[in-house]
């Protein structure tokens, strides 16, 4: 072939190809962006939390028919954990859809922080469903942010809760020692202000030890653990970084029932390579925890008995799928939501902003969606946008998790004025305009 | 080369979608100049460097804490330039040790230059305003009280400094400073036999590229990601901008730019490709496949031209001069 015969038929490949990409899209179509990673260093964890939100708008388009319906249009995007590449997916899928993108879940603390910025500017809201950063709760200050179910600050406190509980109180806490292991990101870094506060009001020692990224180099760190002999360990790790942190601990013989894990260094993927080493290690809860509910059941009916899913059906309830399915009920609720005051047809990121914003979910509507047992009631407003600070801690018994306490509220006392002095700064630095909360209803 | 510049200042902004600016556009630029950067250290001074994420957090960072802690000084060039002057100086400091040891061993001097500096912005409290997670954030960007806030105008400002920034690196490698740069490169005993002072010379190409690569570095932070954390800028940033100087050409501006056209485009456009063409495929093969395809060309083009994408350029540019009768 020459080289001109080459480059025509080239360039008529090409051109058919996009004539094809282009053709006409039904406009009763909701449009939303998945921003996850199923290759890369995170990947076990990230296929999981992938395959359930999948899974869940999915089984909504076939059981329902869509949102009153309209039809949910998902379309993934790999951003490998990566920030650059993660802001890259959303710019390429914000504006796809007749109405453009409803939310995105950025699935990264990294890309939350960078598309916080990006939010009130394309008028698109972000669902950083327990990550992101902590003080973006506060919704006169971060309108586009909603860091559902819990932020770090609420699951570090909730841990310390427990570990107090367990001492017999926050004053038996005095002169204990305790380490913060971190992945080194702003993810890993979010805890430490909550812990340094806590160390100041009951006097125990807290060191942070960072991980760098992916986290499977840790030698020094647990050898630094075994010389300074902590009384707990706190884990804030993803990906490998957990089950490497794990078997380092097995190694140098810390206790693993000593240990606690963030929910995300809380799943099957970061205990089972650890085999026997892992017995006893716990992990905080995002609410739900393993196992299979009401909403399992129609996910068989309706998509796995036909072939359709997207994992293998004896990973359907796992930790992180079920936060998959959390994940994509909460968006599609609030889409739900905003179409009561919208009208039931594609709706903007603006309009699906108020919708989040003024999500309220029963138990009762929560038993309907089946999502009862996993989930307590939530409900957002202005000034919260976290929506419900509740959490337990379980434990891997070996094979399994187990639910080990009973639910704890974050404590409000300590974590408020925080949150307000962190987001007055972050208005102050950015001269934005806050918005009154008592105002709105 | 006039018309490319005509072209990216007027026909592009006609034409291209607040995609094409924020994600093709925004960052081919800013990493080209980060690679001419490079390119005068390694390409011309022959001094190997592998601190280039470092420098470009020494730019972003310092940027940043001039951006907000002078508010009176919150003009763009003004705050890009102290950027470019505050990384120029860490790099004449980190330059030192080029005077006694060369090759492998210095790109091991400047490694740990990177390493330092990454380990400065996320313990160094002061320097990321006491944020909780070290992520900071900028808004309000201005110059001579033109708001930067849309990608077009994002566009236009970073295409003009690029555009000043290489004809001042052209000019400089053309001159006298050059000249002695690549007299360095080539032989660095000759050079001082015939008159260029060592120490000036490898010190003066310290400074430069690192003005070049702190000022990318600091356009980076606040016209690409506008909020950003030290993994922003860790020794994969340093890869990066070193393949794209390899692959680009050594020795070479308009090498700069492919190499960086060549790597920060070439992902995006794998990975979209079959979606072009309406082939569906699940989401993690695609990424898969892009990995491969994307190391598999660039051991290709190292093949067939070790000498970069420019000297292919410039071959295929002898040939298509006299095309179609070559002889």
């Amino acid at each position: 072939m020459t080289l001109r015969k080459a480059v025509l038929l080239g360039a008529s490949i090409a051109a058919a190809g996009l004539a094809l990409a282009s053709t006409a899209q039904a406009q009763n179509e909701q449009f939303i962006p998945g921003l996850i990673y199923r290759t890369g260093a995170y990947a076990p964890n990230g296929i999981p939390f992938a395959n359930g939100v999948a899974d869940y708008y999915a089984l909504v388009n076939e059981r329902d028919g869509g949102i009153n319906g309209v039809k949910i249009v998902y379309e993934e995007c790999d951003t490998g954990y990566a920030t650059d590449r993660g802001v890259e997916c959303y710019e390429r899928l914000k504006n796809k859809g007749p109405t453009g993108a409803a939310y995105v879940n950025p699935l990264s603390t990294g890309i939350t922080f960078a598309l916080t910025e990006k939010a009130p500017i394309d008028k698109i809201p972000v669902i950083s469903m327990g990550y992101g950063r902590s003080e973006s709760r506060d919704g006169s200050v971060f309108q586009w942010n909603f860091p559902l179910l819990g932020t770090y600050w609420s699951a570090a406190d909730i841990i310390m809760q427990h570990i107090a509980l367990k001492e017999g109180g926050f004053d038996k806490l005095k002169g204990k020692k305790i380490v913060l292991v971190y992945h080194d990101s702003p993810y890993g870094k979010e805890p430490i202000a909550l812990l340094e506060q806590r160390a100041k009001m009951h006097g125990f020692t807290f060191t942070p030890m960072p991980v760098t990224h992916p986290g499977v180099e840790q030698k020094a760190t647990w050898l630094q653990i075994r010389q300074n002999r902590p009384d707990y360990v706190l884990l804030w790790g993803w990906g490998v970084m957990n089950s490497t942190s794990i078997k380092e601990a097995a190694a140098v013989g810390f206790p693993r029932d000593k240990m606690f894990g963030v929910w995300w260094s809380g799943a099957e993927p970061d205990v089972r390579p650890a085999e026997g080493g892992a017995k006893g290690y716990h992990a905080a809860m995002l609410q739900h925890g393993a196992g299979q509910f009401g909403v399992h059941a129609d996910l068989k009916k309706y998509l796995y008995d036909k072939g359709k899913g997207s994992a293998k059906w004896d990973e359907v309830g796992e930790v992180l799928y079920n936060r998959g399915l959390v994940n994509a009920m909460l968006g599609v609720e609030a889409i739900r939501k905003a179409q009561t005051k919208f009208g039931k047809k594609p709706l903007t990121g603006e309009q699906v902003r108020w919708g989040i914003e003024n999500l309220e979910l029963s138990a009762a509507r929560l038993k309907e969606l089946g999502f009862d047992g996993m989930l307590q009631p939530l409900k957002v407003t202005c000034s919260d946008h976290e929506g419900t600070r509740a959490g337990r801690i379980q434990q891997w018994d070996g094979a399994k998790w187990v639910v080990v306490s009973d639910w704890y509220q974050s404590d409000d006392t300590v974590l408020k004025p925080m949150v307000n002095a962190a987001a007055k700064k972050y208005a102050d630095e950015k001269k934005l305009t806050v918005r009154d909360c008592s105002k709105e209803s | 080369m006039l018309a490319v510049i005509v072209a990216a200042f007027l026909a592009v902004p006609m034409v291209a979608s607040p995609y094409l600016y924020t994600e093709i556009l925004i960052p081919f630029l800013i990493l080209s100049l980060a690679a001419i950067g490079l390119n005068i250290l390694v390409g011309y001074c022959g001094q190997v460097s592998l601190g280039t994420g470092g420098f470009m957090a020494v730019g972003a960072y310092a940027a940043y804490n001039l951006w907000l802690r002078v508010p009176e000084l919150n003009n763009l060039i003004v705050v890009f330039l102290f950027g470019g002057l505050m990384a120029a100086a860490v790099g004449i400091l980190f330059g030192i040790p080029s005077l006694r040891i060369k090759g492998f061993y210095l790109a091991v001097a400047t490694l740990a230059s990177q390493f330092f500096l990454d380990w400065l912005f996320a313990r160094v409290k002061w320097l990321t305003n006491y944020t909780p997670s070290g992520s900071v954030a900028v808004g309000k960007l201005e110059v001579f009280g033109w708001h930067v806030d849309t990608p077009a105008d994002r566009y236009l400002l970073i295409l003009g400094i690029v555009v000043v920034g290489t004809l001042v690196a052209k000019n400089l490698v053309r001159g006298h400073i050059g000249r002695s740069w690549m007299a360095v490169r080539d032989m660095d005993i000759a050079a001082e036999i015939i008159g260029f002072r060592p120490l000036r010379t490898k010190l003066t190409a310290f400074a430069v590229s690192s003005f070049f690569i702190g000022v990318a570095g600091a356009m980076w932070a606040f016209l690409r990601l506008g909020a950003w954390e030290p993994l922003a800028f860790d020794i994969n940033r340093s890869f990066q901008i070193l393949f794209m100087v390899i692959i680009g050409g050594l020795g070479s501006l308009v090498g700069s730019f492919m190499g960086a056209a060549f790597i920060v485009l070439m992902p995006i456009l794998l990975n979209q490709l079959p979606g072009w063409f309406g082939i569906r495929m699940s989401t993690a093969l695609l990424s898969h496949l892009e990995f491969m395809v994307f190391g598999a060309m660039i051991v290709f083009f190292l093949i067939v031209e070790p000498h970069g994408l420019a000297r292919l350029w410039a071959v295929a540019k002898e040939k298509l001069r006299l095309w179609p009768f070559p002889h």
